[in-house]
């Protein structure tokens, strides 16, 4: 039987993962790289507390988390890749196109 | 009991696995080589999706993160890093041994709440012989959750227009 605190925990441990990387990186893509570790802690946990529970919507969630992922991810991309092209840099904190 | 003593041993690996590629995916200097450690830490959740008999999500994970979502990570580190890398100055220089410090103080504060926070219900356990089947899932999002459903496809195609309309070259003029 698989411990749903195990998994809650190791969620837990990912999120945090995702936040320092989010903190630390300066790369604009190395923070999307983040995200998506928040992301999949999201749904590591949904999918845990499904199976503990018993519920089906759980999955579902699941599921819309890993789509909303792609368009984030897809967007993100698109946005550091026209950024780059703009600005030619991907370093976050150079970035100042809109400051006035 | 044999197959229990499998399954413990898949989810202490899977945690490993997860837990050193996601420290590799916030510490490696490498991008690109943080991008493949995102992909074992998406192979490990898909893993663990597996071990939660969770098997059609698991393999929506790889199909569409490792497949769809590492292609484009790798894509734009290929057309952003490496052609800038020679131009750009290695790293902005700004307090970052600081920085690093309190953003790994930050990180532990969260997880110990969020792991306190979380104790009491995650204590509940799992019932064994409950695994939801595919066909509930499928009965929940046309019946339940169908708004949601027709949204978050919504969501989807204009992400799509967005992300080709931001990223479309401009046309020589």
């Amino acid at each position: 039987m698989i411990p749903v605190t195990h998994l809650s925990l190791l969620s837990s441990a990912l999120f945090c993962l995702g936040v320092y990387g989010i903190l630390t990186r300066r790369n604009a893509i190395a923070i999307l790289l983040s995200i998506e570790l928040i992301l999949n802690a999201a749904a590591l946990n949904f999918v845990a507390f499904g199976r503990a529970f018993g519920h089906a919507q759980a999955q579902a969630f699941a599921l819309f988390i890993i789509a909303l992922a792609a368009c984030e991810a897809a967007v993100g991309l698109a946005i550091v890749i026209g950024l780059y092209r703009t600005a030619r840099t991907v370093w976050a904190d150079q970035v100042n196109l809109l400051k006035g | 009991m044999p197959s229990s003593l499998l399954i413990q041993t898949g989810l202490w690996a899977l945690t490993l696995l997860v837990l050193v590629s996601a420290g590799f995916v916030v510490a490696l200097r490498n991008l690109f080589r943080a991008a493949l450690s995102l992909g074992l830490v998406l192979v490990g959740v898909a893993g663990l999706f597996v071990l939660l008999e969770a098997e059609f999500l698991a393999f929506v994970q790889i199909l569409i993160y490792v497949g769809a979502i590492l292609t484009l990570v790798v894509f734009a580190i290929m057309l952003t890093a490496r052609v800038s890398n020679p131009r750009l100055p290695p790293r902005p220089p700004s307090g970052s041994g600081r920085q690093r410090m309190a953003a790994a103080l930050v990180s532990a504060a969260l997880f110990i709440l969020l792991a306190s926070v979380t104790r009491a219900l995650a204590a509940a356990g799992l019932q064994p012989g409950q695994a939801v089947s595919l066909s509930q899932v499928g009965q929940e999002l046309i019946t339940t959750l169908v708004l949601p459903f027709e949204l978050i496809s919504l969501v989807f195609v204009s992400a799509m227009v967005g992300a080709i309309a931001v990223a479309a070259s401009r046309s020589p003029r």
